[in-house]
């Protein structure tokens, strides 16, 4: 349905000025329909630069972005149209709300892609289902809301327009533990359930090793890892000399085996780690 | 993008201009400005023109630059010029043609006069802080305490206006993005339309506006702000001798003007 091609992608801001500044060089990369993917990166790495190029708001310096095989860059009604196809949720999206009530700002995307009115409600429900927003908020105004609220409203606007592929830009950051497992959990619903593709940009890492099936680590602009998050996570030594943390997990296995325990296997679930340690130990007492 | 416009913006360096204490800068822009309007004739222009670029030079700021800034005031330049070549009376460039050789003459003479203008006023911008320009404006205006005047609240909200232009101008970008993520679209349609468009941008913009000016004034309180009586500076102002120079200077090269002027060159 929506498979994501990018070739030789590089973005140069303020191209011909004495700020000019290279964000991204050469990314070459495919995505398939359905993959859920963990973009890692330390601050100012190119992220969000990225992803603002797979739904055609920032148009490339120099490579192409294809989307079902098309690029997307090719004409303005194209580039209008992938919008659809590719919701993306920015970095506190939550100061984007700008509606009365909620269900008014919920449907604003669906209304823009010209949808009938019982279809836009349908998308609404269905959208405040996915994030967990309750019904009884609908006639409330966005402004109200606590942070966390809002935070989900913005995301279900993105999600009322059905995008095949759902890309989020740091969707917990500045929310409580709980807060920010809901939110993760109610995308994994929303990629289950639908078959879309889903990028998740995160700075953590215990997320990140837990939903994703395939990370991607970005560094200075370029792409430094690609892999599943055992081959990712194997690497711990990589990931904190980019400046990276590693989950918990990870990190507790790496002292453990410093101390001379020998745990097996790449560790980066709580899981994981307490299979390792018991197998060691069930090894010990052999 | 929104973020290259350089109208207003300030390009550190350390040359001879920027230097300056900002008071004999803004003195020296106010007598530019009185100068450049006693030119008549060519003569006098070149004069000015001569001025401006030795300024350029000495407070290093290149060329592309200026143009760059000139660029959004483009079209009152070319209606100014259009408007002044059609409208002149005189002898005709060609028999039967509306446009007159005084008509050349004069719009010549105002895109020159419109361009130094603008020039002139972008030297004090691009080599002085706006901190620093406030800061040189509160003093010059000190006087005016007197008459009950609040000089000191006038140019604190102006260094902090100043101070959030390039802020809101990155943050309309960023909610602009966000909505065009949406599905919203600002090129097409009608006028109407499209005015409707903006809503989504003025509002989360303001919101945010409202929520930053809480923010600012909760924080200066928290650190005793209380206007600006008995205030101190972090970096006080003090006039040297290269200001003196410049201030003589500026005053010659107006002198100059007036004696251009009287015998009409
Ligand atoms: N609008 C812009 N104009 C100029 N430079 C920009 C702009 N946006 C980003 N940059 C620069 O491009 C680089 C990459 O920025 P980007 O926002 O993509 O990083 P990021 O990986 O998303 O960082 P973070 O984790 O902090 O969100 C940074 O060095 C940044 O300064
Ligand atoms: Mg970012």
């Amino acid at each position: 349905m929506a498979e994501i091609i990018v070739e030789n992608l590089s973005h140069v801001y303020s191209a011909g000025t004495p700020f000019e500044k290279a964000a991204i060089q050469g990314i070459d990369l495919t995505i398939p329909q359905g993959q859920f993917v963990g973009l890692l990166g330390h601050t100012g790495s190119g992220k969000s630069t990225f992803i603002q190029h797979l739904n055609a708001l920032l148009t490339p310096s120099s490579g192409r972005v294809l989307v079902d095989g098309e690029d997307i860059n090719q004409d303005k009604k194209t580039r209008y149209r992938v919008k659809q196809k590719v919701g993306l949720v920015f970095q506190y999206p939550e100061y984007q709300l700008f509606e009365e009530t909620v269900f008014a700002d919920i449907a604003f995307g669906p209304k823009n892609m010209g949808l009938s009115a019982e279809e836009i409600e349908e998308r609404v429900r269905e959208a405040a289902g996915f994030v967990g927003v309750d019904e009884s908020l609908f006639q409330a105004s966005p402004l109200e809301l606590s942070g966390g609220q809002k935070r989900r409203i913005a995301i279900a606007g993105v999600i009322a327009m059905r995008p095949g592929v759902l890309i989020l830009d740091e969707p917990t950051a500045g929310l409580d533990p709980r807060g920010c497992r809901q939110i993760m959990d109610n995308i994994c619903r929303y990629q289950k359930e639908t078959g879309a593709t889903v990028i998740v940009v995160s700075h953590n890492m215990d997320d990140a090793a837990r939903l994703a099936e395939r990370i991607i680590v970005f560094d200075h602009g370029g792409i430094a890892m690609d892999g599943t998050p055992e081959e990712v996570f194997s690497r711990p030594r990589e990931l904190i000399d980019i400046g990276l943390a590693v989950p918990q997990s990870t990190a507790i296995a790496m002292a453990l085996r410093e101390k001379g325990i020998d745990l097996k296997g790449a560790v980066y679930t709580h899981e994981q780690l307490l299979d390792a340690i018991l197998r060691a130990k069930g090894v010990d007492a052999c | 993008m929104l973020k290259d416009i350089t109208l207003g913006q300030f390009f550190p360096g350390d040359s001879i201009v920027h230097k300056l204490d900002p008071r004999t800068k803004l003195i020296l822009v106010i007598v530019y400005i009185i100068a450049l309007f006693q030119a008549k004739g060519w003569i006098s222009y070149a004069l000015v023109v001569l001025v401006t670029v030795l300024c350029l030079a000495l407070s290093h700021i290149r060329f592309k630059t200026i143009f760059k800034g000139l660029k959004p005031m483009l079209f009152i330049i070319v209606l100014t010029a259009a408007l002044n070549i059609f409208y002149t009376a005189g002898t005709p460039v060609l028999p039967g043609w509306i446009i007159t050789w005084e008509g050349i003459d004069r719009a010549a003479k105002m895109i020159l006069r419109i361009v130094l203008l603008i020039t002139g006023t972008f030297l004090l911008t691009y080599t002085t802080s706006p901190m620093a320009l406030t800061d040189g404006l509160e003093l010059l205006l000190d006087p005016l305490k007197k008459v009950k005047l609040p000089v000191h609240e006038m140019t604190m909200m102006m260094s902090m206006a100043l101070r959030f232009i390039p802020t809101l101008i990155e943050e309309t970008d960023k909610i602009m993005s966000a909505q065009k993520a949406r599905g919203a679209d600002f090129e097409n349609g009608s006028l109407i339309q499209r005015a409707k468009a903006l809503l989504p941008i003025l509002v989360p913009l303001f919101v945010s506006a409202f929520r930053r000016a809480d923010e600012l004034a909760v924080a200066m309180e928290s650190r005793c702000y209380h206007g600006g009586e008995g205030r101190t500076r972090m970096k006080q102002l003090k006039m040297a001798g290269r200001d003196a120079i410049a201030l003589v200077l500026g005053l010659l090269f107006l002198a100059g003007m007036i004696l251009c002027k009287r015998l009409g060159l």
